[in-house]
């Protein structure tokens, strides 16, 4: 009686033993981390990352941004200039909008009107412009991480990307292994 | 703490965030919360309904107390203590 007792006790320890590994692995694993899949370039969207962004950083979560796609766009800068680029790659360049301020609207950009329409309203009502968004992102140490093959891919070069402290380029396996370890993972 | 506690509260810093719209007040408090020291109670003033809501979520994330909020005509008085 007593032996199975013992045995009994034994084998709950170990179980607990178990449990108390796996949740400290558990809570090792889970960061206070955002990382943000960003492959829309329409305004709208931008914007909502960059909302989101910044109140995750507000609240001292570290801020992952992996842009790749269509919001690549985004992140060029229009002031610079890309030569050597080939037929297809020059095409891209100038259907694409060139920058932040150029983005269109998912819906109701009725040819470029949209966004004007919603800058005005912005500047109104006292919500950051999104180049005063990527301003507080770099102060608050916001990181960006560029896709290097779809920025290849849509024929975009590093010399026409904005200077921005916290850029990097790196792939998707980068972008998985962090959102790993972060707490909150979100796409757009 | 009561409207009239709140009211009468010493302020060690006041952040006047009524000219922008979510998130520039959390952005403002934020930077502001570094200027005071611990135990110092902190004001945001805000015309947006939202920032009402999102200051306690940001105090409790934070570790700072929230103490309460006074509406005025038209904004809203947000009182914390810094942790």
């Amino acid at each position: 009686m007593q032996e199975e007792l013992t045995k009994q006790i034994d084998h709950l320890q170990k179980e607990i033993d178990d449990l108390k590994t796996s949740v400290s692995s558990l809570k090792e694993s889970r960061k206070d981390q955002l990382s943000f899949a960003v492959v829309s370039g329409d305004m709208d969207k931008i914007l909502a990352v960059m909302v989101i962004s910044l109140a995750a950083a507000a609240l001292d979560t570290r801020v992952k941004l992996f842009f790749s796609f269509w919001s690549l766009s985004a992140l060029r800068d229009k002031k610079k200039k890309a030569p050597g680029k080939d037929f297809i790659s020059k095409m891209f360049g100038i259907m694409l909008p060139k920058g932040k301020t150029g983005l269109k609207l998912s819906k109701m950009n009725m040819a470029g009107m949209g966004p004007v329409m919603i800058k005005y309203l912005m500047k109104k009502q006292g919500v950051l412009s999104l180049e005063q968004m990527f301003e507080e992102a770099a102060a608050l140490g916001i990181e960006i991480t560029v896709c290097e093959m779809s920025m290849n891919l849509m024929g975009f070069k590093k010399e026409e990307m904005i200077d921005y402290p916290n850029l990097r380029y790196a792939g998707a396996t980068t972008f998985m292994a962090e959102a790993n370890e972060s707490s909150v993972q979100l796409f757009v | 703490m009561t409207q009239e506690e709140l009211k009468n509260i010493s302020v060690a810093k006041s952040v006047d965030a009524r000219g922008t719209a979510c998130p520039g007040p959390l952005l403002e408090a934020k930077k502001a919360i570094g200027t005071i020291i611990a135990g110092d109670v902190m004001e945001v003033l805000s015309a947006d309904e939202g920032t009402r809501v999102d200051i306690p979520k940001w105090c409790s994330k934070q570790g700072h107390e929230f103490l309460g909020t006074v509406e005025e005509n038209g904004y809203f008085r947000i009182f914390l203590r810094k942790k």
